[in-house]
């Protein structure tokens, strides 16, 4: 199973670093994301200080929208599932394999958006073990959620329109635990920052635990 | 040649798929029907009429008939939803299917009047239609979950890829709900005073008026229940009879041209 994950998240990262097309259209993305929320919150009223932990989670949550819908986006030309079906993959391995490949993209996508609001909204990075500790959680909690849902799409060839209905509310616990967890370690105070940090992480076990389960399901013939 | 599958479901009324019914309607639907058509005029007037105004609340208290119930059922279709959406996976029969796409629609009516009725009521004893109150926030997200699940029931793909996918989504509708319902309580108990508790305390003709109105609402959703499964179920056997038909025509056609 683990190397069955290894191979499939290889492939999809090679995908991604020879086409470039999830960095080089993700990221800026992302990065445009934060600016347009500099101009809609005029960032001298102290605004864009205090909603910058919110601000940032939307901007990582809608990111993660692309970056999962171009993970299944690559597999949909013809032939490419029954390959996949046919090469013995086991549906476990498949899943941690994209979840990791997402995971993987999501991290370089917020090392650049720390980037971006530390130099675009002057935030000061207190409270720096909280803080990593809560995008490790949080990342695997959309990526896995993410997988998990963009199979669906995959599955009946839907485009884009679906995924965002399904997966965002389903991501609202994800998104408020990580935006409070970084308002604590941001206010210097650790607060309840761990206890959301553990919501967290029970959001994205259980996502893990339950893609493990059925993405068999989810892959077979019908 | 029949790509049919013939079920026995205990909730469908008429259970198999051999004569389509002409309505949506069964002997149990019509006697539940009228039940409801004389019952609900009934707790109307007492919720409108004999029931004495509240000490706190003063009129504001009737919307509480309709509102209370309404939210104390609400979960109900959206647990069937969920069990119907696991029984699918290991049954894979089309009553399961039935069920719960049926039953989300219910659930979505149910949420849906719960959130009108609440945001009414909070307009006349809170002062405003819409509070980020902890429960009005993770029933706005159960509704917002429920349109997205719906919204892939009515997605136009293949059946039988349809129903799979919508039921790992349904199998999700419960675990989501109880993980938005924590995590915003959570987050609400620490950014507000205490929830706005109301003295339930009910007397006389109160309570009557508000058990008379709970059991009219169960009726209710009962009834929608059935005619949304026999609607649902209808739909799936329309979509394989198409089917049915189009490979018997081409079949047909087959023959008599590889008989020439």
């Amino acid at each position: 199973m683990l190397a069955d994950a290894r191979l499939i998240a290889g492939k999809d990262l090679r995908i991604e670093l020879r086409s470039k097309v999830g960095i080089g259209q993700m990221v800026p993305f992302a990065v445009l994301v934060l600016v347009l929320f500099g101009l809609a919150l005029d960032p001298d009223r102290g605004v864009l200080t205090r909603a910058t932990p919110g601000l940032y989670w939307i901007a990582v949550l809608f990111s993660a929208l692309l970056a999962v819908q171009r993970s299944f986006a690559v597999e949909s030309a013809p032939g490419v599932a029954e390959a996949l079906r046919l090469s013995g993959i086991d549906p476990a391995g498949y899943f941690l394999g994209k979840f990791a490949a997402v995971a993987a993209q999501l991290v370089v996508l917020q090392l650049v958006l720390v980037a971006g609001v530390v130099v675009l909204y002057g935030a000061d990075l207190a409270g720096p073990l909280l803080l990593v500790a809560t995008a490790v959680a949080a990342t695997v909690a959309i990526a896995s959620a993410g997988t998990l849902y963009g199979v669906l799409a995959a599955g009946l060839r839907v485009r884009d329109t679906l995924v965002p209905l399904l997966l965002l509310p389903a991501l609202a616990p994800v998104l408020l635990g990580a935006t409070r967890a970084s308002e604590a370690a941001l206010d210097g105070g650790i607060g309840d920052g761990w206890g959301w940090c553990g919501l967290l992480a029970t959001f994205g076990v259980l996502y893990v635990g339950f893609g493990l389960l059925f993405f068999g399901t989810l892959l077979e013939e019908t | 040649m029949t790509t049919l599958t013939q079920t026995t479901d205990d909730t469908a009324p008429d259970g198999g798929a051999g004569a389509a019914p002409r309505s949506t309607g069964s002997r149990a639907t019509r006697v539940l029907g009228t039940v409801i058509l004389v019952t609900a005029p009934i707790a109307a007037y007492l919720g409108l009429v004999t029931s004495d105004p509240d000490v706190v609340q003063g009129d504001a208290v009737r919307l509480f008939y309709v509102h209370v119930p309404v939210v104390s059922l609400m979960y109900l279709p959206v647990i069937l939803c969920t069990v119907a959406s696991i029984m699918w996976l290991r049954k894979r029969t089309d009553g399961w299917d039935a069920l719960a796409s049926s039953s989300a629609e219910v659930a979505t009516i149910f949420v849906g009047l719960g959130l009108v009725t609440g945001a009414l009521w909070g307009e006349i004893t809170w002062g405003t239609y819409w509070t980020w109150d902890a429960r009005l926030t993770s029933t706005a997200l159960l509704f917002l979950l429920l349109l997205g699940y719906l919204a892939l029931r009515r997605y136009p793909a293949e059946p039988a890829a349809r129903s799979k996918v919508s039921a790992v989504v349904g199998i999700l509708l419960v675990p989501n709900a109880i993980l938005v319902h924590y995590s915003v309580s959570w987050w609400r108990s620490l950014h507000q005073d205490a929830t706005r508790g109301l003295d339930t305390k009910m007397e006389g003709n109160q309570l009557t008026t508000y058990a008379v109105a709970q059991g009219v609402f169960v009726l209710i959703l009962v009834w929608l229940s059935i005619h949304a499964f026999r609607v649902a179920w209808l739909s799936l056997q329309a979509e394989r009879g198409d089917l049915d038909v189009a490979i018997a025509e081409r079949m047909a056609d087959d023959d008599a041209t590889g008989g020439m």
